[in-house]
């Protein structure tokens, strides 16, 4: 386990980037990691995935699959894909504060 | 990250319902972690892509050594499930409606739709020129995903650099 800055703020992250304590996530920190990945700016379709997934994590207390993020909220495949191109799996969940979802589905 | 894109290709030969979901898994587990993916169905597998077979995919207990009655929820260990029993009429439907109910309570998606899924999620899919003509199966017949029927040939050139899983 490790620290690291983002956004001014020092968060714990493990070793492979994801953040450990989703209390330490702020919309800041969510622009500033999305910079990184390449999703920029994040719009308003992508907060809505964003803050389901957040929502969704806080509820189960694990990332949500791909299939659970587009049965919450309507978002489509094609769209989530647009929106978070090249692997949205890992990407909505570093963008979110959370960590890899568990499901395979 | 490396400039070339991590790229991997399921061959899918098998219609059995079982046998439908490896692909489907694991494709739909690499386009989410932004792995490029290629399909091509041969043989039995372009049962999981013709319309009028993919949702009638079944899985047959008979010759099935794997095939337990545990499975079932019985607290009955290795016993299998003989195969005189196997050969019940209904039984083969009986053990796929079992499968598909079990897959649902998972949250998985029935074959069509999973198919769809990894479609939109912009996996490449394509039919075996050879079995195509052997079955005597014509473009309408397939699924949307299908994009095109294609030769060994052109299977090779088109993965070229990307991990091969034969199914």
């Amino acid at each position: 386990m490790t620290t690291r800055t983002i956004a001014g703020k020092t968060v714990q992250v493990n070793d492979e980037g994801f953040m450990t304590d989703p209390a330490e996530w702020t919309r800041e920190i969510a622009a500033e990691i999305a910079r990184e990945e390449g999703v920029d700016p994040l719009s308003e379709a992508h907060w809505k995935v964003v803050e389901f997934c957040r929502q969704s994590a806080q509820d189960s207390g694990k990332a949500p699959t791909l299939r659970q993020i587009t049965a919450g909220t309507g978002v489509t495949t094609k769209d989530l894909f647009a929106l978070y191109p090249k692997g949205p799996a890992k990407k909505v969940a570093r963008i979110s504060g959370l960590g890899k979802p568990e499901g395979c589905v | 990250m490396a400039d070339e894109n991590r790229k991997i290709a399921f061959i899918c030969s098998k219609g059995d319902l079982d046998m439908a979901y490896p692909a489907l898994i694991m494709g739909w587990a690499a386009l989410g972690n932004g792995i490029d993916v290629t399909m091509f169905f041969t043989f039995w597998g372009l049962d999981l892509v013709t319309k009028k077979r993919v949702d009638r995919l079944e899985i047959a207990p008979v010759a099935n050594t794997s095939f337990k009655m545990s499975m079932m929820g019985l607290p009955t260990g290795n016993l299998g499930i003989p195969n005189w029993m196997g050969i019940i009429p209904g039984m083969t439907a009986f053990a796929s409606w079992f499968m598909k109910t079990k897959m649902k309570g998972l949250g998985v998606p029935p074959v069509r739709e999973y198919l769809e899924m990894l479609s939109d999620g912009g996996a490449k899919m394509y039919g075996c020129k050879m079995t195509v003509d052997m079955f005597g199966i014509k473009q309408e017949d397939f699924l949307p995903c299908i994009e095109s029927v294609v030769t060994a040939s052109d299977f090779m050139d088109m993965t070229e650099g990307a991990q091969i899983i034969f199914i």
